[in-house]
């Protein structure tokens, strides 16, 4: 994703003058085609994001797009304040790109792990929060915000993912994307957990449960069509991803369900619990914490439908 | 480009607009008179001429941008925006007041208020992303912030200080205004600042120390910039908090008390003799 990242934005400021790059000192051999290309463009801020949050709604709100850019949580939570008050006070045009998102950075230790940044970014007014699900996702994402005016959270995985999709899906800021048609229950991810979430899919076929998979790739603003449509065809949805089963994915979905007007729909979060890690792993080790999405799904469609009297 | 400036004294507009800040506060019943006098004589020096706005025009690109970084000295901004001709005088009345624009920190709702503030620390970075805009766009505008002394505890000043040098942001100047009294005591016995001149040389900026009170002093600091090409400016403007208001200069307790009418008649009265 970071690779998709990079050689988009530089093709989108080939065509754009407008746009920077600025960064907190990360991003070794990323970033390296934008600050050769556009120098005047790009700058390292230094390990100062505070700083590098407020410049870029200066930029900003003298008409550039800017892209800001660091790893798990810096960009956002070290800088949280600079970002509600410099950026979505304003407006600002600023696109604030988190690589490294979950726990990419499992082995690292919890200062590393990006597991609260959809919660946060999605509780800030008039804030775009979008997670991609892999490289192609991350093109398409790039593109549409590049020509949206406003504030925009981006998290992305590392380097290496691969490419989920066939082909280019068609891709809305805001529009869940289709993956996979089934009856039984609806299987809704968001970042880069739409693979595990496919294979998941596969084993559930096997075993005759056909389910159907949305990459709900836009958190905020959510879209309220595929959820109600989900809601009402299968009557069963789990969320898939890599953050604290506080205020994500998850919790934007029951959000949604307790104000829809809906009949009663079954509703599971595959996340990771809201506890302290203070052991490491890898990124597989944490995932396998939030459980078997297979077994939480087995789960669901196991209980009766309708009302629970 | 300076449209017909309608104040030709600054001593007199700053009395002005002592005079409304004292007024609006005190209908709403809100706090922060005493640094909204203090900033009143730099406010109107730069909106009595310094500034290159044009309140027909406050989005004209090649403007002056001006950030009041300590936002909570709000009023007396409003009130000198006011008399400059951004928006009617009377809309003061408004002030802190319900379903207002013109709330108690300074918001871009307000015509003329170019960046909206209230948390500190917040300014100078984003004075420093609005300078570098005028670098790379070629344009000629400066951008001042105005800080508050106690505000420069706050890291991120720091961090846009070393920005603002890295980058030679020459059309940047930072005015602290420098009370000596912030949220719970004297500056030197919260978080020290001294030696506080030294500090913004040593991170690179062409620094001086003036009278805040004195216009030819705050003429002369800011005729000039950039003082020194590829240096940011630092102004060290030492104030006095509650300045023009005989009960409420070097008091703590005017950073949080709105006058009753008796000292607002008193204030006024006093306020009066600079008109």
């Amino acid at each position: 994703m970071r690779t998709a990242f990079i050689e988009t934005l530089c093709d989108l400021a080939a065509r754009d003058e407008r746009i920077f790059l600025l960064t907190g000192d990360l991003g070794y051999s990323v970033l390296e085609p934008f600050a050769r290309s556009y120098p005047k463009r790009y700058l390292n801020a230094g390990i100062a994001e505070q700083n590098m949050t407020g410049v870029a709604a200066g930029l900003a709100l003298c008409g550039k797009t800017v892209f800001t850019y660091s790893i798990a949580n810096f960009p956002l939570l070290r800088c949280l304040e600079q970002v509600r008050n410099d950026v979505c006070y304003h407006r600002a045009n600023v696109k604030i790109v988190a690589v490294g998102g979950g726990c990419t950075y499992g082995a690292s230790g919890y200062t590393h792990h990006g597991v609260e940044d959809l919660a946060v970014a999605r509780s800030l007014p008039g804030m775009t929060v979008v997670a991609p699900a892999d490289p192609t996702e991350t093109r398409l994402a790039m593109r549409a915000l590049a020509h949206m005016s406003g504030p925009c959270y981006l998290r992305l995985g590392k380097a290496g993912e691969p490419v989920v999709h066939r082909g280019d899906p068609e891709f809305e800021i805001g529009r869940a994307i289709q993956v996979r048609t089934g009856q039984d229950v609806t299987l809704i991810s968001t970042g880069a957990m739409l693979k595990e979430t496919l294979s998941a899919a596969d084993q559930l076929a096997r075993q005759g449960i056909e389910a159907s998979v949305l990459s709900m790739h836009t958190l905020k603003p959510l879209d309220r069509q595929s959820l109600r449509q989900a809601a009402e065809q299968t009557g069963a949805i789990v969320t898939v991803e890599e953050h604290s089963a506080v205020g994500g994915l998850g919790s934007a979905v029951a959000d949604f369900l307790a104000e829809a007007d809906l009949p009663y729909v079954r509703l599971r979060k595959h996340a990771l619990p809201d506890e302290l890690q203070r052991k490491v792993g890898s990124q597989q080790y944490f995932r396998r914490l939030s459980g078997s999405i297979v077994a939480s799904v087995k789960l669901l469609v196991a209980e009766p439908v309708g009302a629970p009297v | 480009m300076n449209p017909n400036l309608p104040h030709s004294d600054p001593s007199r507009l700053a009395a002005r607009i002592r005079r409304r800040a004292v007024e609006m506060v005190h209908s709403a019943a809100a706090s922060h008179i005493g640094s909204c006098l203090s900033v009143a004589d730099i406010l109107a020096h730069l909106y009595g001429g310094c500034l290159r706005v044009d309140p027909a025009n406050p989005h004209w690109p090649d403007r002056d941008r001006f950030i009041l970084s300590k936002g909570h000295a709000a009023a007396v901004l409003y009130a000198v925006l006011a008399e400059r001709g951004f928006f009617p005088v009377a809309m003061l009345d408004s002030y802190g007041q319900d379903d207002t624009v013109l709330a108690g920190h300074c918001t871009d709702a307000v015509a003329g208020v170019e960046v909206s503030t209230g948390s500190l620390g917040h300014g100078l970075p984003i004075g420093c992303g609005m300078a570098l805009a005028a670098k790379r766009d070629g344009r000629d505008y400066r951008v001042f912030v105005l800080l508050g002394d106690g505000e420069c505890n706050e890291g991120s000043v720091w961090e846009a200080a070393l920005f603002a040098r890295q980058h030679e942001l020459d059309n940047l100047v930072a005015i602290v205004d420098h009370n000596k009294l912030q949220g719970l005591g004297a500056v030197d016995e919260v978080l020290g600042l001294q030696p506080l001149a030294e500090k913004w040389r040593a991170f690179g900026f062409s620094t001086v120390e003036i009278d805040g009170h004195d216009h030819g002093q705050i003429a002369r600091s800011l005729a000039n910039v950039p003082r020194q090409a590829g240096r940011p400016t630092a102004v060290i403007a030492h104030t006095i908090k509650g300045k023009g208001v005989s009960f409420m200069e070097g008091s703590l307790a005017w950073h949080y008390k709105s006058p009753d009418d008796s000292q607002l008649a008193q204030a006024i009265g006093e306020l009066e003799v600079a008109l």
